[in-house]
């Protein structure tokens, strides 16, 4: 019999039972909860009278509506004052009140983008199956996590009964092989994985990412690129674990301590796919071949280098393909063949929970360090992905880096990765942004979006357009 | 949740593939805490020429003409013709409430991001995959049909064309038996008590840090 995949042992471990067809009842240790997809789901509990089934398996916080403005600059001290808005985290916190589920409100230096915080605080363990009402939420399969994003629904179904109703995905690795270059960050793979594999090319699997590259990489970065498997159509992403995910969990609040601990770490060395397992897909992707990448589209696949042209519909075969670019080129207000290092832009965004880790931080602040925003960039904004990821920015004086150059420095939350709150791009604006989707009117409508890296943000920031990272040094 | 047997109904057709759920329900949306509601705001961007927020009277804003749903053939449209990937993005489950509080009880296409596909089922939608080219036939019989109306069994598992034609459709067993009984999910596993409760007991055994 052949090994399994890391995918099948968490699998295995999780199913609460099997019906005949193949669906099963799968067990959810972490329930994560956020203001958007939560209120629906609390109202269907009360109405059918139902109580949380494992009320310590969840953790709240709000982040997508929160105000990110400075408190001196009338930001989140005065509270939220879009009322809709408001009401929503208002109702988010009665809820986790009322049914005693621990949130992090938005006054406490825990709070954060949810997908930052649980990870920080150790409530993201190896092993886990977790789910939270966001398609991020694949993030935590950095750490050999089962973890995926799911409607409000399946919230309450979570809620109510700590399990959800599943059909086993197939098994896809996506290996790096090969050290990447310098410069070529966790951000640049995972764009070119999703321009290699496409937007939809992992639809119905779960992808474990491996090879060198992947290994190489911090946690932090890791989580990066399991974050972005959904754009490659995986509800799921994962890699395995090695002593580098030991060492980011141990002396977490919410690791395992003493005796469990060293119990907790023998069963996470098993966490990695056995040498003789068997993908039904495996995708090779050499790591000294990935360049700094910036998408050019209205689809996170529709990505070339930065030292690439914007593609030519014209040379694309396949006719819906090629009309969906030469839609994506209008809206974007580009034309085909376009350097993308002539490429102007208005606004720079770093944050989202894709790069808003301390990492990403440190890569915006080395290239923002001793340079100046470029005098057309209206806006360059820096949003942590939470309050402890702040502090610590803070303490290492990134702040004061980013402020000296020219960029706003805020307070956590998701900001304008989906501008539900008041960060968002105005009509016709171009924008570089460390977030995860380039969607039309994804920053606000009629935005538009570049994604790369946070170094690249930086960049683009202090250039004024696209500019290769590794040509303008530290 | 209401169930799903047979229907027959207008076809409009969304001929643009990777549709995502930002296009079918924009974020400022999002900030109700209601799920019913959200249907004058269907592809809101695409759908109006001005700037849509909460709270406003969609019905006294600028329709952009050009926009397939606001032609007059497709108005009373129940059944929703896409491309390759529809459903991709966030897994708002706010998406699939606004294509039926438009109207849509089916959608057909060749394929669907996962957790969309997933959110519709709970919803009482019943999201068809066909062939991409069976797809690409459709689009051209809706064009040029005005009123070109399908008839979808759920039970049967077949589309029927206007000329008589049977279309065979696959759909996992179980969803389909919640969907022609309306069935209520959370009801449903909670018929499995007790191998929860078992589960939980072994698994406190193997793996205490996690409880």
């Amino acid at each position: 019999m052949a090994g399994k995949t890391l995918y099948d042992k968490l699998w295995d471990a999780h199913v609460v039972r099997t019906q005949d067809d193949g669906t099963c009842l799968l067990y959810i240790d972490r329930h994560l909860v956020h203001e958007v997809t939560s209120p629906q789901a609390f109202e269907g509990l009360r109405l059918a009278g139902r109580k949380p089934w494992r009320v310590a398996a969840n953790l709240a916080t709000p982040d997508h509506n929160v105000p990110t403005t400075p408190p001196e600059n009338g930001g989140r001290a005065q509270g939220i004052t879009d009322p809709v808005a408001r009401l929503q985290v208002e109702t988010l916190d009665n809820n986790c009140d009322e049914f005693g589920i621990t949130e992090f409100k938005m006054d406490d230096i825990r709070q954060g983008i949810v997908h930052v915080i649980s990870p920080e605080q150790g409530a993201t363990l190896p092993g886990m199956t977790l789910v939270c009402g966001d398609s991020h939420t694949s993030t935590h399969g950095a750490l050999g996590a089962l973890a995926h994003g799911i409607g409000t629904s399946e919230v309450e179904h979570v809620l109510a009964t700590q399990c959800l109703i599943q059909r086993k995905s197939k098994n896809m690795l996506v290996s790096i092989d090969g050290a990447v270059g310098a410069g070529v960050t966790a951000k640049d793979i995972v764009l070119a994985v999703i321009g290699e594999i496409g937007t939809a090319g992992g639809t119905g699997y779960a992808i474990e990412f491996g090879g060198k590259g992947i290994r190489d990489l911090s946690i932090e970065g890791r989580m990066t690129v399991c974050n972005m498997a959904i754009e490659g159509g995986a509800r799921a992403g994962m890699v395995a674990v090695d002593q580098k995910t030991i060492d980011y969990v141990k002396g977490r609040p919410y690791a395992p301590t003493d005796g469990q601990w060293e119990m907790a770490v023998a069963a996470w060395r098993e966490l990695h796919s056995d040498d003789d397992a068997q993908f039904d897909h495996v995708v090779h992707i050499n790591g000294a071949d990935i360049q700094p990448q910036v998408t050019w589209g209205t689809s996170p696949e529709m990505v070339v280098p930065v030292d690439g042209r914007v593609p030519d519909p014209a040379q694309q075969d396949d006719a819906v393909k090629a009309d969906g670019m030469r839609a994506a080129l209008v809206y974007m207000g580009l034309e085909a063949n376009t350097p993308i290092n002539t490429i102007s832009i208005d606004k720079a965004f770093i944050g989202s929970c894709t790069n808003s880790r301390i990492e990403d931080l440190r890569a915006a602040a080395v290239v923002a360090k001793g340079r100046k925003v470029a005098d057309n960039v209206k806006l360059a904004m820096v949003v942590p992905g939470s309050g402890l990821v702040k502090a610590q920015a803070e303490k290492e004086g990134l702040d004061k880096i980013f402020i000296d150059a020219g960029f706003e420095w805020r307070e956590p939350g998701c900001s304008m990765c989906l501008a539900m709150n008041a960060d968002k791009l105005e009509p016709g604006e171009r924008c570089a942004s460390t977030s995860n989707r380039n969607f039309e009117g994804r920053q606000g409508q009629g935005g538009r979006t570049h994604l790369v890296s946070p170094a690249m943000a930086a960049a683009a920031a202090v250039a004024g357009h696209f500019v290769d990272v590794r040509e303008i040094g530290e | 949740m209401e169930k799903f047997e047979k229907m027959t109904g207008l076809v409009a057709p969304m001929d643009r593939s990777n549709v995502d759920t930002d296009a079918i329900i924009p974020k400022q949306f999002l900030k109700s805490i209601k799920r019913s509601g959200f249907g004058p705001n269907l592809f809101d961007e695409w759908r109006y020429l001005d700037h849509g927020e909460p709270g406003i009277d969609n019905s006294v804003r600028p329709l952009n003409p050009d926009f397939v749903l606001n032609q007059p053939r497709y108005q009373g449209a129940s059944i929703l013709l896409a491309r390759e990937n529809f459903g991709c993005g966030s897994s708002r489950e706010h998406a699939p409430w606004a294509l039926l509080d438009y109207g849509f009880r089916v959608i057909i296409a060749p394929s669907y991001a996962d957790i969309f596909f997933n959110n519709c089922f709970k919803n009482g939608i019943l999201p068809i995959v066909l062939d991409a080219q069976v797809v690409d036939g459709l689009f051209q019989a809706v064009a040029a049909n005005e009123g070109y109306a399908l008839s979808v069994d759920l039970e049967a598992q077949t589309v029927i064309t206007p000329d008589g034609k049977s279309i065979a459709f696959d759909v996992e067993e179980f969803r389909q038996h919640c969907l022609l009984n309306g069935l209520d999910d959370i009801g449903l596993t909670l018929q499995h008590v007790d191998d929860i409760r078992v589960y939980e007991t072994r698994r406190k055994q193997e793996a205490p840090w996690l409880f």
